[in-house]
């Protein structure tokens, strides 16, 4: 990862001085962080555009929007785990330490499971598939603290019962656990370490409501322990049970980043996408967003959204910078008008027992008491 | 619900699975009324999946019938008679495993069309196709690899239409999916029911969801009270 400097505002070279330093310092701060890929035959792609964003110890920030925005990308930059034709520019401070340029070895040694968890897309993946939970809880215990050898095995029980991992289940291959046990073993293995940041990217991708309402109440119990997490998302409803704040990606950028409270209910969002993506939900308009997101390799010039956008005029060939928590010409008011849509209860219909949905035999289960926010 | 025309499609008794002593589905009754779009919830594992692949003639049961028209079906796969297979159009969760990886997008969508020997239709037809799912032409001369899912959802969509089915059986179509590609596919979907008249069988675990889309939801536990839960889904 190269810092490249040829480009058209170029971001400052140093972080901002205030980070590390004082009480009021966020856990991660992002500053114009950018990353584009480069092609054959000098072509760029850049995923990741102008993203200045701060996380705070207890604080949740769901990062939503389309797949293919680029919202993955960003994760796997601060990790240090970019392809080679990646390049970066702009800063990434996690406490004092700046994460886009630290190198490998630092990233190894300090970082990854120690200073930031990663909660993977698909847990049965992430976990090694011919280890049981035991065996991979015992190894990371191991590496990322100093456990005296015979205290081990408790240790890793520990682990586990952090993240509400079945004791019982520990002595299982991957392959043996159902999708919530496999996502609590890979939610141990980030725990392991205590890494004030938790990175979470796609937690919930393809598993049904119960589970997906189950493994964000676990995230957010982390977060109350005083975590910081991101998480990545295009589940909306996920993201709007576990979110403080939302920050909307299009097209690499940061288009809006609200209150989850106000983003949610009222006023909602302001900007056009925001309002399309809410809109699109079931419970509400159910109304796609007419076209398709564009190509992060052949963005339209201008705001991105505009092709798709209802509201574009001959403004939107610039790019809007991201004001007062927008970027958009055409933004709603931030007290709008628009009548509040009738919002459903958050669970439709009763609310099944954990028990008789999947092969888990009966883990422990914090229903109700997760989500006190 | 007309009376006359015997239902598109019902399932009688349906118990099917992938080994005998343990069926995933277990006794299964459900009937499709003519046009109608009927949801079948369930969460993850339940069987609902096997059950609509028994119902598009993927999949033999092990025991039960399953009626098209009113009329029995005896072979399953390649041993459908290919009027009743080609009366089903099947859009499954994963477009990357549904779809071949060296074929374009416009000859996914083709494919149908090709397999029966109307070739000849295949341009068109896949003109219509791609506007109805909202496909654009540079889209379709790309494969698979270099569109996103929503992209690819949207051509094995196409390609499920291909045919003109009579029934559409949407298994958990849009689980992968953002909010907006969702709503957009289950927009074309219902805009092809209604100049079409097929009938619908969605199969998915987001109430909110199916109750918005279909004009009648049944769970799968009013199915299938006494079914134990199974891996897979």
């Amino acid at each position: 990862m190269t810092d490249r400097t040829e480009r058209t505002e170029p971001a400052s070279p140093t972080g901002p001085t205030d980070r590390g330093a004082g009480t009021g310092a966020p856990l991660l701060a992002l500053d114009r962080m950018s990353v584009r890929f480069r092609m054959p035959r000098g072509r760029y792609v850049p995923a990741v555009t102008d993203v200045s964003l701060t996380l705070d110890p207890g604080e949740c920030v769901a990062l939503v929007g389309e797949s293919g925005c680029g919202k993955s990308v960003l994760a796997s930059a601060l990790l240090g785990l970019l392809p080679e034709n990646a390049e970066t520019a702009g800063a990434a401070h996690l406490g004092e330490l700046e994460l886009l340029g630290a190198d490998e070895t630092e990233l190894a040694r300090r970082v990854r499971g120690r200073r930031a968890g990663l909660i993977p897309q698909s847990p049965a993946a992430h976990l090694t598939p011919v280890r049981t939970v035991r065996s991979q809880l015992t190894e990371v215990v191991r590496e990322l603290t100093d456990t005296p050898r015979r205290e081990l095995r408790a240790a890793a029980e520990a682990a586990a019962e952090r993240a509400a991992f079945p004791a019982d289940h520990l002595d299982r291959y991957p392959h043996e656990l159902s999708g919530g046990l496999a996502q609590r073993a890979a939610t141990a293995l980030a725990l392991v370490g205590g890494p004030p940041l938790l990175l979470a990217d796609e937690p919930t991708t393809g598993l049904d409501r119960d589970l997906v309402e189950r493994t964000v109440d676990e995230l957010r119990r982390q977060v109350d322990d005083g975590h910081g997490l991101l998480m990545i998302t295009h589940d909306l409803a996920a993201a709007e049970r576990i979110a403080d704040r939302v920050a909307v990606m299009y097209a690499g950028r940061i288009v809006e980043l609200a209150d989850a409270a106000a983003f949610f209910g009222a006023p909602g969002p302001r900007h056009p996408y925001a309002r399309g993506l809410l809109d699109a939900l079931p419970e509400r308009g159910f109304t796609p967003i007419p076209g398709l997101p564009p190509e992060l390799g052949a963005l339209p010039p201008g705001c991105a959204f505009a092709p798709r956008c209802t509201y574009a005029t001959a403004a939107c060939a610039a790019v809007p910078a991201l004001t007062a928590g927008v970027a958009c010409h055409h933004p709603a008011p931030a007290a709008d008008a628009v009548p509040p849509r009738p919002r459903e209860p958050r669970r439709t219909g009763p609310r099944q027992p954990l028990k008789q949905r999947t092969g888990e035999p009966g883990p422990p289960q914090q229903p109700e008491s997760a989500d006190v926010r | 619900m007309s009376a006359e025309a015997p239902p598109p499609l019902q399932l009688r008794a349906v118990t099917a699975g992938y080994d005998r002593r343990a069926p995933v589905v277990r006794d299964v009754s459900f009937t499709l009324a003519p046009g109608e779009a009927a949801g079948l919830l369930g969460p993850s594992g339940c069987g609902k999946s096997t059950l609509a692949r028994v119902a598009a003639l993927l999949h033999r049961p092990d025991a039960g019938e399953v009626l098209l028209d009113g009329e029995r079906v005896r072979g399953w796969r390649h041993r459908a008679p290919r009027a009743q297979r080609t009366a089903f159009g099947v859009v499954f969760q994963q477009p990357r495993l549904a779809a071949d990886p060296r074929l374009t997008l416009a000859a996914l969508v083709a494919e149908p069309l090709r397999a029966t020997g109307r070739r000849a239709e295949a341009p068109a037809r896949t003109e219509e196709l791609a506007a109805l799912v909202g496909l654009t032409p540079d889209l379709l001369a790309r494969r698979p690899h270099e569109v996103s899912d929503g992209q690819l959802q949207r051509a094995c969509l196409a390609r499920a239409l291909a045919l003109r089915p009579r029934i559409l059986v949407c298994d958990e179509m849009t689980a992968m999916l953002d909010a907006s590609t969702t709503a957009a596919l289950v927009a074309a979907v219902e805009d092809y029911r209604r100049t079409s008249g097929a009938a619908l069988l969605a199969v998915g675990h987001d109430r909110t969801l199916l109750e918005r889309w279909c004009d009648r939801t049944v769970g799968w536990h009013e199915l299938a009270p006494a079914v134990k839960s199974a891996p897979g889904g």
